[in-house]
């Protein structure tokens, strides 16, 4: 019988929670996990339990994370719900705050060009026909647009565009798309975005946003969305 | 020393060679030496607008290929003294013109002229390219249509990555009467979206046509709205600052009497 001394284990009404010390080594932490999976009796057709891990302040590579899940894996009951730590590499917490940023361009975006940004967009200028703006954040045009705005790029259906002057040919937000319609102007201070509901790009006036995305303005948004 | 300015378009057909051949025109009258160079290798007509086609001897091809001087290769006009011709190749390979080339073309023959206009081939392929490599300014040509601005705006595009002055942009063929029914892009709307500076504008002229089939640039005329036109142009790039003319046709007393009788 080893002594618990790296691993605490809570109940709770979604399932396990394992606090793993984080000052041990993390060779001792598998050791001590194998043999507290092994000690498990818990009969065969029962439901697998829901596993959450808690690494407090110890960062793990994908290596090691995989390690991890794979003897979890090994033992047919549980599920692994989640791994928390507390930390992150200073170069993914870079990475997310670049991907929260706003980047500032000022410039026409003429035909023929194609601006990608990883982040919010923000253009003081014009996008002309046959021109491109691609952000994996929103969009915010201080100008005219005339061309192509597409927001989202990596998935991110929450993105919006926005522009003083809305006139675009095609409007992308993640992998939604529209184009404008054949007949009549753009209009002044409006904005596009994906309902929730028809999962269709719908134009609105821009102060309805701070209704609709009252999110928009919160850096956190995407790192508590993971 | 002199200045290189291209002549550029983007689009086919909008007035590249007509433009170069009569602000060369123009700024001879200015009393400015000036040196046309075509580019447009294998379609070559700025000779046949001037109406010096029968004139040429060597052309740009057999400058860059050393068969003989930059001089040698200057055609005089008929009309001035002070006013010349650099001609394009019309048989020889395409890719004989390098960028390389006509920097050099280019740095010999400011020394000796003030102007020296560069008339570009449509497209932006390696004849553009060219074209651009010596200029110092560069003038966008286009019409009030849609496909003309379009392609004016992907010349603009590629003209701010070259090292040269931001371009100035000439609308040529303007129908007075259509822009203000609607029907055609007016100059507002054209400026909105290239937002470059507007340096001079051109009225759709049944004369220039004619002028052009004579061979002799239309800014010879005194006082046709084209020929006035192409002169303001060239004043403008002189550094004077001369109002854009009034597209707006006289009203005669007849017209008036025909509108009180309701015949227009």
């Amino acid at each position: 019988m080893v002594t618990n001394r790296c691993i605490t284990i809570k109940g709770t009404r979604d399932g396990l929670t394992l606090f793993m010390d984080d000052t041990c080594a993390f060779n001792d932490l598998l050791k001590e996990l194998e043999s507290v999976l092994s000690m498990n009796y818990i009969a065969e057709n029962e439901q697998p339990i829901r596993i959450r891990v808690e690494l407090g302040n110890r960062y793990i590579t994908g290596e090691q994370e995989e390690k991890l899940k794979e003897m979890f894996a090994n033992q047919q009951n549980f599920t692994v719900d989640q791994i928390v730590s507390n930390v992150i590499l200073k170069q993914t917490a870079l990475e997310w705050k670049d991907d929260t940023a706003i980047k500032l361009h000022n410039k026409i975006i003429r035909s023929g060009q194609e601006l990608n940004i990883v982040g919010d967009l923000l253009l003081i200028g014009d996008v002309n026909p046959g021109g491109k703006v691609v952000a994996t954040g929103n969009i915010y045009i201080l100008g005219h647009l005339r061309g192509i705005a597409h927001a989202g790029s990596d998935g991110n259906k929450s993105s919006i565009i926005a522009a003083s002057y809305m006139s675009p040919t095609q409007l992308r937000i993640a992998n939604v798309m529209s184009r404008s319609p054949d007949e009549g102007d753009g209009g002044m201070m409006e904005c596009g975005f994906v309902d929730r509901d028809s999962e269709q790009i719908i134009m609105d006036r821009i102060s309805t946003l701070a209704r609709t995305r009252s999110d928009l303005s919160v850096f956190e948004r995407r790192i508590m969305n993971g | 020393m002199g200045e290189a300015i291209v002549i550029t378009s983007g689009k086919g057909g909008v007035g590249k060679t007509t433009t170069t051949a009569n602000l060369g025109t123009s700024l001879a009258l200015l009393e400015k030496k000036v040196c046309l160079i075509d580019t447009d290798i294998g379609l070559r007509n700025l000779d046949v607008v001037m109406g010096l086609e029968n004139r040429i001897i060597y052309d740009i091809i057999d400058v860059v290929e050393k068969r003989c001087k930059v001089s040698q290769a200057l055609v005089k006009d008929k009309r001035f003294d002070c006013l010349y011709l650099l001609p394009a190749a019309q048989t020889s390979d395409k890719n004989a013109l390098t960028p390389e080339g006509m920097i050099e073309i280019i740095t010999e023959l400011k020394a000796e002229y003030d102007y020296i206009l560069i008339d570009c081939p449509a497209g932006i392929e390696q004849g553009f390219k060219n074209a651009v490599a010596g200029a110092d300014k560069a003038l966008v040509v286009t019409t009030p249509e849609k496909s003309s601005v379009r392609d004016a705006d992907r010349i603009i595009g590629l003209l701010e990555q070259e090292d040269i002055d931001p371009p100035n942009l000439i609308i040529n063929r303007i129908r007075n009467h259509m822009m203000k029914s609607g029907d055609m892009l007016d100059i507002d709307e054209i400026m909105q979206i290239l937002s470059i500076d507007l340096i001079g504008i051109v009225a759709d002229d049944d004369e220039v046509i004619k002028a052009t089939n004579h061979g002799e640039p239309i800014a010879f005329q005194p006082n046709t709205k084209a020929s006035i036109s192409y002169r303001n142009i060239s004043r403008r790039i002189l550094g004077e600052s001369v109002p854009l003319q009034s597209l707006d046709q006289k009203v005669t007393f007849i017209d008036k009497l025909k509108k009180v009788f309701g015949r227009n």
